[in-house]
């Protein structure tokens, strides 16, 4: 490992998850180094949903170790069941981290724009109104909506669907965002400004883990590049040389795929 | 037999089974009888039907009949108030069981059947079935002539039982009494065959109609009083042997032109009549066929205060198993998502339970069965815990459908913004989830505010029951049933509008939008040009 794990804002240390059709993530280790922005690359079922999901809790780890920040959560082996330490762990570990799901309907529909940005500080946080509004139009006007704050989501585009998305997941105030393939179901000509969006909070100093197939933005905007392939790191460096010299045959098969293939932003 | 207890008793035998076995073991609960208080609280079914009980045709809230005459005369000797229970029917002896009321007067007849769950008095009547024919019929003058003619009788009758076994009869099954009349004057029946005073009262005033032949069989009519209550059975003997022999029975059968040659050989009576058949002559005077539309009018206006209670009956049993059911199911939903698989199971298989069987025998059940273990419940109670329990089986499969129409990143999303199960639920995908339910669950309401004419089994009078009580005192089902019908239609539209506005409000996200819930997509499609 580059960094040692003091300095790292996440630490993640030989983490394993199986489902009942077999095991998905074997031993992952990684640190994360505050304000990068790392992308992972992977065939489709490498994982790297997975282990996405596993940073925030939604599915909850096998065996292994993960540190975001100052809060951790381990665990020996599937035998050992979920306490009230662990519970509590990953539910203040969900705190340190915002999500941006697949997809464009993961706005809360009955709910304007505005709404959804300011829900769960209020909910969660206890925030006053007035205080959650300010934080939320901030936000929305930082992702260019500050014109779409009273809009239902059915009314938004793809675009402006994940955009407001980031905003509802900036208002929680999290150390870490991270992305689930946030652009593959955006038209093309709408995937540059959700990038653009990202590229401006890695500029602020935000660091975010990226699941993407976008080779270009990953090459161009990443810190480094992880490729994931069946549930292992197979493969990690900055993107220029992960993208021109790749050290392993599954990593240089993987990226043949994806040769001439770049989308602008 | 009264009409509607017939209709009952062709619905019942499965749960008359049912209760027999619930009730044989009965245990015997000391009587609290309210004899004691002065109060003689008898029971009878005032659908039941004339001349035993009926709403007064001059006023709808008064229950006059014979046997009304009968208890009054009875309680006056014992020196005891009477008190009115109504009940349905078929019910009568598990009502004496349930301690309802003290003793059960409607026509119950002595039958081996009945004299293993009740002890009866003595005789207050004797009868017989009577044959009716058209006036200008002159080839059948008893039973015998009946062969190979179209007989009508009521449905599932001791009448029916003897037109089986005389053979050769085409028998046509009658619910409505009158109907039968009717179809013998105009000629679609040769002959009817009904309980004496039924066919005195139904036709005795009809001048195409002649009764002819002997009488046939023999009806026997006491009260009835719960098995352990020898003390009052042996106060009701006696007082029946008193008004027998001071003549005041005789009286009230002249009064009600029920005395027959049958009747003077049992009381052993040949004296000739002392007073006026005043009562049949009022209700003869009430039926006369040529009655106007102006006074039939004003007769369904006078209807409107009984329909009116009747229906605030029935509204406030719905609306109270509604919220029984909306809470509870709400309860059962969250438990079959959220709880351990073991209690999970608990609540699908109540789910299973209360949707799997019929809701009549569970509201039985609660009314007749649970008093066996100390748990006796109001009829309102019983009616409406009844339904709410039945109808949250439905609502928690709504409520559980409605939950999993929410896609999974709803759930995923609310949580990965640090919120708590609970807050999840609650400010995200319950909102959602509700706008899809409100439909099915009008439905559901509109469904329930049919669904709780059952109460009248255990002895509520709501819509229903007024309407069968009204209705066959005055052989008019047509324009109470036409009023009734409006009635319930009224009591739903509110609950029909305000889904509507619900699912306006809560899809009013959409009127703007192009992939809106709530909006019928699927006309669209069909629409292009």
């Amino acid at each position: 490992m580059a960094n040692l794990p003091d300095e790292s804002l996440i630490v993640v240390k030989n983490l394993c998850k199986s489902f009942e059709d077999g095991e998905v993530l074997n031993n992952i280790s990684i640190n994360i180094k505050e304000g990068d922005l790392v992308s992972l690359i992977g065939p489709s079922g490498c994982g790297k949903s997975t282990f996405l999901r596993c940073l925030n809790c939604l599915e909850l780890l096998d065996s292994g170790c993960i540190r975001i920040g100052d809060v951790e959560l381990s665990r020996d082996g599937i035998e050992q069941r979920p306490d009230e330490n662990m519970l509590s762990a990953a539910h203040q570990m969900r705190s340190e981290v915002g999500m941006v799901f697949q997809g464009y309907n993961n706005l809360f529909p009955h709910k304007t724009v505005l709404q959804n940005v300011m829900l769960a500080p209020l909910v969660v946080k206890k925030m006053p109104a007035g205080e959650a509004r300010g934080i939320a139009l901030g936000l929305l006007k930082k992702v260019g909506l500050e014109g779409a704050a009273n809009k239902y989501p059915s009314t938004l585009s793809g675009g402006e669907s994940q955009r407001a998305a980031i905003a509802r997941a900036l208002a929680m105030n999290p150390r870490v965002m991270l992305y689930d393939e946030p652009t593959s179901a955006l038209d093309p000509e709408l995937v540059g400004e959700v990038l653009q969006v990202m590229k401006d909070l890695d500029s602020e100093g935000m660091t975010q883990i990226i699941v993407t197939h976008e080779m270009k933005f990953a090459r161009d905007a990443s810190d480094y590049i992880v490729f994931i392939d069946r549930g292992e790191i197979v493969e990690y460096d900055d993107g220029d040389i992960l993208f021109t010299n790749p050290r392993n045959s599954r990593t240089r098969e993987f990226l043949r795929h994806f040769t001439g293939t770049a989308v602008n932003y | 037999m009264p009409a509607a207890a017939i209709i009952n008793r062709a619905l019942g035998f499965a749960r008359a089974a049912l209760l027999a076995a619930a009730l044989t073991v009965l245990a015997a609960s000391p009587s609290t009888g309210s004899e004691a208080l002065g109060v003689l609280r008898w029971g009878g079914d005032s659908e039941g039907g004339f001349p035993y009980m009926f709403p007064n045709p001059s006023d709808v809230d008064e229950l006059i009949g014979f046997e009304v005459d009968i208890v009054n005369e009875l309680a006056g000797y014992m020196g005891m108030k009477p008190e009115y229970v109504n009940n349905a029917w078929d019910n009568l002896i598990p009502g004496l069981e349930r301690d309802l009321y003290d003793i059960a007067i409607n026509g119950l007849e002595v039958t081996p059947e009945h004299e293993e769950a009740v002890n009866f008095s003595i005789p207050y009547y004797k009868t017989f079935l009577q044959l009716a024919v058209r006036r200008e019929n002159r080839d059948i003058t008893e039973l015998e002539g009946c062969r190979g003619k179209v007989v009508g009788t009521l449905k599932e009758s001791y009448a029916q039982m003897v037109l089986e076994e005389l053979g050769d009869v085409e028998i046509r099954t009658y619910i409505v009494e009158a109907n039968t009349y009717e179809d013998l004057a105009n000629g679609r029946l040769d002959a009817a065959l009904f309980d004496s005073p039924i066919a005195i009262y139904s036709a005795g005033f009809n001048p195409e109609i002649k009764f002819v032949g002997p009488p046939i069989g023999e009806i026997t009519y006491a009260i009835a009083v719960k098995k352990e209550n020898r003390e009052l059975l042996s106060r009701v003997n006696e007082a029946i042997v008193h008004l027998r022999d001071s003549g005041k029975l005789r009286g009230i059968y002249d009064r009600w032109n029920l005395w027959s040659p049958v009747m003077a050989t049992e009381f052993n009576d040949f004296s000739p009549r002392k007073v006026e058949m005043t009562r049949y002559d009022e209700w003869a005077e009430s039926h006369r066929p040529e009655i106007t539309l102006s006074s039939r009018l004003s007769r369904y206006a006078s209807f409107l205060p009984a329909f009116g209670w009747a229906a605030l009956v029935t509204m406030k049993v719905s609306i109270t198993a509604m919220l029984i059911a909306i809470l509870l199911g709400l309860v059962l939903a969250m438990t079959r998502v959220f709880a351990p698989r073991w209690i999970g199971l608990l609540a699908t298989g109540f789910v299973e339970f209360m949707r799997g069987t019929p809701v009549l025998i569970q509201l039985f059940f609660i009314f007749y069965g649970l008093p066996n273990v100390g748990i006796k419940l109001s009829p309102f109670w019983a009616g409406a815990i009844g339904l709410g329990l039945n109808y949250a089986a439905y609502e928690a499969e709504i409520y559980r459908s409605g939950l999993f129409a929410i896609s999974s990143t709803q759930w995923e999303a609310a949580l990965a913004l640090g919120m708590t199960r609970w807050q999840a639920m609650r400010e995200v995908t319950l909102p959602q989830a509700i706008r899809v339910v409100i439909p099915p669950i009008t439905n559901d309401f509109i469904s329930l505010l049919k669904d709780s004419s059952l109460v009248s089994i255990i002895t509520m009078v709501d819509l229903t029951k007024a309407y069968g009580q009204l209705a066959a005192a005055y052989y008019d089902y047509f324009g109470p049933g036409i009023m009734v019908a409006l009635i319930y239609l009224v009591i739903g539209l509110p609950f029909v509008k305000f889904s509507r506005y619900a699912e306006k409000r809560l899809a009013e996200q959409d009127k703007d939008g192009k992939k809106g819930m709530g909006r019928n997509f699927y006309r669209t499609s069909t629409r292009w040009r």
